[in-house]
Order: structure tokens, then sequence, then C-alpha cells
């Protein structure tokens, strides 16, 4: 495994010069090709966020970088949404504790001392830990009991989010005390939209600064007179809607809330800026279907619109370019002359197999070709799927050397 | 023509594992769905406009829209008519407020306090109880609403399977948060529909580990709130060029290079060598993938729900397509 960033940028894979280049995956995306290995090689390289719709391989790509970059030196913790059961059992992160735990099997190159610690992300816990480390014990309690509070903190579509962010905050702030990680890699939940997680932060910004906030915290706090009558109307319709038992737990919740607010606020501020910074890299993860590259495009432009860093697009499970000139139109009409004669040769099944991966590889590229029409200056890097599915260190380490650009000989 | 193997469902919940195509397979479904005189609502929660794109429309309003004939009959009978519906929240919301609460000037101070936008955003479960809301009304429906569109069938493209049995099922949750009152009665009707035997969940997968993993577990969830279970429909399954004698050769290794070259020039190709190890060398990799979707097809055959497959279509979707994959879903007896 020669992989010096040199090579990779260099030398791209040639396929035997017969090859039809204009359906090789970086013959195809003639733009820019992104250098993964010297992305997680850069000591400025603190912080790498995956993002992208569901279903896109997003939490495998995190892990098979995350081990890369351990097995090239670096100290990595990769923080997990949701992996398979298989990888997580393969990790040893499927006790959800909330805390990185070291994965066994990793096996730095000699000399370069790198770690890889992960952690698959329990967002009522992390919830429930930030209550108790800004409460006073007995607040925490209230906080934690409130109906309210339970419901928000397991199932509001949000907390995900929230809680994602909240636990790259805490990592990155014990990393950069105790230094016991010099990256981290961070896998994205599977938003219904790239808003979602972008907007947490905002979003709770806003929220704990509205009217709502204060229309809820008057009852609780102030004396009566201090209604206005927007208040008393708005209070009323509630009351109506809701039910006032409802409104009551909403009440307790947000003046039992009240004192951290400033605390979530400042946090979400701060993840937001540290999203920004200079030693974060934003990977856009799709795969070669029309959704996955709309909603990638649509994360670029998210991105870009919010300053963040950019590091470039993973298509993953590219399909494998076919070898040989034939056409998809040469071998149907070869197909046809061979059935003729013999309906069920194998060799027009053959060549019928291969019409159709010429017409998917060409789909593929027209797609990644209209992506990059669009966003020229986005470096990209494809990955070939591979015949089986990856739920192993060895699986992982493979898609981190495709990831790379290193190619099967 | 109701659903030959649901008859008695008028509410298909199409779910899936992200990237699986339950899009495709609901389009697909509501097309299939609508025969010669019958309705069908197709609806959409996740404010994709997926709907939109897959019909070549303009992107859909908060309103029922004519978008396609159904499937022909097998006789070449005319179909019936599929609407469609993008539910989002704000819009529903809206409507719950003016068909059960006059608020009048409360409503407008409402908004003012940013009450509907914690409502649609923040608050937890309402997003969900807003949008199953409007579905739940869509389905319900009949004669007895004047100049409404009543519906012999609605099909719901629901949010993928790792939240589907909350997205149904939250209903309850902000019941237990409302002990009491209107949310909680309305609520409860909610659930009433969805774990009756008028609604079916249908899990989209494909042959691969972990969409297959992740049905199972969505299957057992569904269970566990007592949410009636369709069928698992399996997509993007390969295609069968290969029969399994053909397969078992190609893994023995006997498929000689000579046999092929020969093949190769006596239909006019006169192929370089590399053509010929390039397709054995698929062909090994395609009877790799095929070993794989048997034994995942193995795993999906001991959930014990009905099956349906429909085919990999190499040049993608269109409108054609789902025709094609209405009338495949049609003769396995889904739609």
């Amino acid at each position: 495994m020669n992989a010096s960033p040199e090579r990779i940028t260099g030398t791209p894979q040639h396929r035997p010069s017969r090859a039809r280049t204009r359906v090789g995956p970086r013959a195809l995306t003639g733009g820019r090709t992104l250098d993964v290995d010297s992305l997680i090689d850069d000591p400025h390289t603190g912080i790498i966020v995956c993002c992208g719709s569901g279903g896109v391989g997003k939490t495998t790509t995190s892990a098979a970088l995350a081990l890369r970059a351990a097995e090239r030196g670096r100290k990595v913790v990769v923080l997990t949404i949701d992996p398979a059961r298989r990888l997580a059992q393969s990790m040893g992160i499927e006790v959800l504790d909330n805390t990185p735990r070291p994965v066994s099997g990793v096996s730095p190159r000699s000399g370069r001392g790198g770690s890889l610690d992960a952690m698959m992300l329990d967002m009522k816990r992390t919830f429930d830990e930030v209550v108790e480390s800004q409460a006073t014990p007995e607040k925490a309690r209230q906080i934690l009991q409130n109906p309210f509070y339970i419901a928000l903190s397991s199932s509001f579509a949000g907390t995900q989010e929230y809680m994602a962010m909240e636990k790259l905050g805490q990592i990155h702030a014990d990393a950069q005390r105790s230094g016991a990680y010099d990256l981290i890699v961070v896998d994205t939940p599977p938003s219904r939209s790239a808003l979602d997680f972008l907007d947490a932060p905002e979003r709770l910004s806003s929220f704990l600064d509205g009217r709502f906030i204060k229309l809820l915290l008057t009852p609780a706090k102030g004396p009566a007179r201090l209604m206005t009558a927007g208040f008393s109307m708005v209070t009323n319709a509630l009351t109506r809607i809701l039910g006032a038992q409802v409104l009551r737990d909403m009440q307790t919740f947000v003046a039992a809330f009240d004192t951290l607010f400033g605390g979530f606020r400042q946090r979400a501020q701060k993840t937001f800026e540290l999203l920004q910074a200079d030693g974060t890299a934003f990977l856009v993860v799709a795969a070669p279907e029309p959704d996955a590259m709309r909603e990638a495009a649509y994360f670029v432009e998210r991105l870009s619109e919010d300053d963040m860093p950019l590091a470039g697009l993973v298509v993953n499970r590219a399909s494998p370019v076919p070898q040989g000139e034939v056409s998809a139109e040469e071998a149907m009409a070869a197909v046809a002359r061979l059935r003729k004669n013999d309906p069920d040769s194998l060799t027009a099944g053959l060549l019928r197999l291969h019409a159709d991966r010429v017409r998917m590889v060409e789909r593929e590229a027209r797609l990644r070709s209209r992506f990059e029409a669009a966003h020229p200056e986005v470096p990209t890097a494809v990955v070939p799927a591979l015949a089986g599915d990856v739920h192993d260190l060895a699986g992982l380490r493979q898609i981190g050397a495709l990831l790379a650009g290193e190619r099967p000989t | 023509m109701p659903s030959r193997d649901f008859p008695r469902v008028r509410l298909h919940v199409v779910t899936g594992k992200g990237g699986t195509g339950k899009s495709t397979v609901a389009a697909a479904l509501a097309l299939g769905l609508a025969s010669e005189g019958s309705n069908v609502l197709l609806c959409e929660v996740e404010g994709r406009q997926g709907i939109a794109r897959m019909f070549d429309v303009e992107p859909l309003p908060y309103d029922e829209r004519r978008i396609a004939t159904g499937l022909p009959g097998p006789e070449g009978e005319r179909g019936g008519v599929v609407h469609a519906l993008h539910i989002d929240p704000e819009s529903a919301l809206m409507e719950y407020l003016a068909m059960y609460y006059k608020l009048g000037r409360a409503g407008k101070a409402l908004d003012r306090f940013g009450v509907f936008e914690f409502a649609t955003t923040i608050a937890p479960g309402v997003r969900d109880v807003l949008l199953t809301g409007k579905v739940y009304e869509a389905t319900k429906r009949n004669s007895r609403h004047k100049g409404a569109i009543t519906y012999d069938a609605v099909v719901l493209d629901a949010p993928p399977t790792g939240r589907i049995a909350q997205f149904l099922g939250v209903n309850n949750e902000l019941a237990g948060l409302a002990r009491m009152g209107p949310i909680k009665s309305q609520a409860d009707s909610v659930t009433k529909l969805f774990q009756s035997a008028s609604t079916a969940v249908h899990l989209v997968t494909v042959l691969e580990e972990m969409p297959v993993q992740e049905t199972a577990d969505g299957i057992a969830q569904l269970r566990e709130h007592d949410l009636p279970v369709g069928g698992v429909v399996v997509n993007q399954v390969r295609p069968r060029d290969l029969d399994d004698d053909d397969l078992s050769a190609v893994r023995a290794g006997q498929v000689t290079k000579r046999k092929v070259a020969a093949d190769l020039s006596r239909a006019g190709l006169t192929g370089s060598g590399e053509m010929v190890l390039g397709l054995l060398a698929e062909a090994r990799d395609h009877a790799e993938r095929r070993a794989l979707e048997d034994t995942q097809r193995a795993l999906v055959e001991k959930l014990e729900v009905p099956t349906y497959e429909l085919p990999l279509l190499v040049s993608g979707i269109d409108l054609g397509a789902l025709y094609e994959l209405a009338g495949l879903l049609r003769d396995q007896g889904l739609a």
C-alpha cells in the first residue's frame, strides 16, 4: 500500500489505454479529484463531518476514513449515529454508553502510533447529561421527570441533530484538554433535509430568544399584570387547543429549563463556529442516483452559503467500469444473433450483463457530470461498489483504500 | 379495484430504508391501484417534492391535484385517476385550526408569538401528528363531505423504516403527554385507523444486508405497536440473464475463454482477448452478487409476510418505468 499524496494526485489509476476513457470514473470527472490521504494526513484537519441523504453509505464512509486516518498515524475518534449492527459489533460499539471506546484490530503502520476510538450517539443520554452537568441536582431531577422534557428528548425530530452537535462540541473540548484525539470524524444523522442539521444551533437560538418562550415563562415568573392583551389571547387559545394540562407541563419545563438556556445557546453557537473553522472539513456523501445527487448538490449549496469548509464529494457505490470496448448496442445485437442459434447461450447472457453494466455506468457518469458542471470547484472521489457488504475492519480498510484512489491491480 | 392481496385496505403506507426506492414503489402502487373508475390519492410528507419530479409536473401545493391516469386494465380498460397531495405541517396546522377552532384574531396572535413555528418545527411529535392527521382526514372522507374528492385508496409515501413506527405511533406519545382534551381524542382516532384492518404498512427493501436487517427490525417494531404489516417489496432485483446452471458454471470456473471467444466471433464481435476476460470478470462479479441476493432473499422469506419483487431498471425511473412497475405489482397481487 504505497499511498503517498503525490502518487494519488499524480497518477490516477490508469486503465488500460484501450478502454474507453469516457466511461472511466476518474477520466469522466474531468474535474478535480478529492485527495483523501492529504486531507486525513494534514495535521490541521481536526474535524471531518460526513453529510448526505439517507442510505448513501455515510456511516461506512465515516468509519473507513477514521480507520484509514488512524492507521496512517492520527489519533482518531469516530462519532457514529446508527451503524449497521455487524459493523458496530466489529468496532466494539454495539453497547450504547455514549463514551468513545477503543477499536481493537487497528494496525497503524510502524512508527506512526495512530489509534482509533469509536462511539455511537445516544441522543437521550446526551441530552440528560447536558441537563445534569448544567443544573443543580434537584433541578435536574425536576427537568428529567417532566413529561414534556421526556417527549422532547426522545422523540423530537431535530433532537438527534442538536445532540450530535453537542457531543461533537464536548469531544472536541475534551480532546483539546487531554490531547487524546487529534482528529474527530462525525457521521451526521440521516436528516429529512440538510437544514435540520445545519440549522440546529440557529433554530435553537431563535427559539430560545423568541416571544413564545417569554410567553411560557411569564405566568411562572412575573405578576399577571405584565401580561398584555396579546399574551392572554394566546394563552387562552393554547389552552383551548392543547388543554390546560399540556400547557402547564410546558410551562413547568420552560421555567425549570430557563437557567440552562443561556448555556445551551452559547454551546450551540460555539459548535457552529467550530464547524466553520479552518480545521474542519465537510465531505458530502452521495450515491450515483438522481435523488442522492440532487441532495448532494443541495448540501454543497448550503455549506457554501453558511461558509462551511467543504472538502469534497464522495460518490459511493459506483457501478464498476466494464472492460473492453463493446458498447451496449453492439452487445445487444450480438445477443440477438447468438440467441437465434442457441436460445440458452451463456455467452448471450454474459453480453446482456455487459450491456446493462455499460448503461448503468453511462447513466451514473451523466449524473456526475451534471453535478460537476454545476459545481466544478468540488473535488470528487468515486468509490466503486463492492460485490459484498462491509461489516468488518478488513472491509473498511478496503473502502478506505478505494476512497484514497487506490485501485486493485 | 382494491388490492388483490389486501382487499380491505384503504390506506397503504409505504416505507423503506433510504435509497431503496420507496417513493418509486409508492407511486407505482398508486398507479396500479387506480383501475377503472377508482380514485387513488398519493401523499408525500417529507417536503421533497418527489412526486412532482417523478410525474414530471410543477411542484405540488397543499391541494389535491390530478396527476395521472391509472394503469389500464388487462383488457385495455381505461385506468382510474391518481391524485397527489404534498402535505406540509404548516398548511396542515392552519387547515386543522380552521376546521376545529374559530380562532379569529387569536390565530394571528399565535403566529406572531411564534407558536406556529414552534409547533411545526420544535414541539415534540406535533409535526408528525399534523402530517398523519391530514392523511387520516383524506382516508376517512366519505360522500357526506360535500365538494371533497373521496378516494378508494390512499397511498402514503412515508418516512423511512427507522422512523416509521414512531411516525405512525407518535400519536400515542403525544396522547400520553396530553392525558385529556381535544388533542388526545384526535390522536386516538388517528391511531385507531392506523391500527385497524383498513391500513397496511408495506416495507421496501433491496437484497442487501443492511436494508434487509432494517426491514426485519421494522416489522418487529410495527408489530410491537400493533400496526398492521402489509407486504415486503423487494426492489432493484438484478436481471436474471444467467440461470442457475450458468451461475454454477461461472462459479466453478468452467466457462472457458475459448468458448466465449468462439461465441463472440460467431456473433460478429471480433473481440479482443481483453473483452473475453472482461466478460468473465463481470460474470464472476455478478455470480457473487446473485449469491448474496439469494442469501438475503432467504432471510426475507423467513419474515413470513407476502413478498413482491421489482427489477432493477438500468435506464432509470421515468413515467413509463412507473407504469411498468405498476403492472408488475398488479400481476403479483399487491395492487
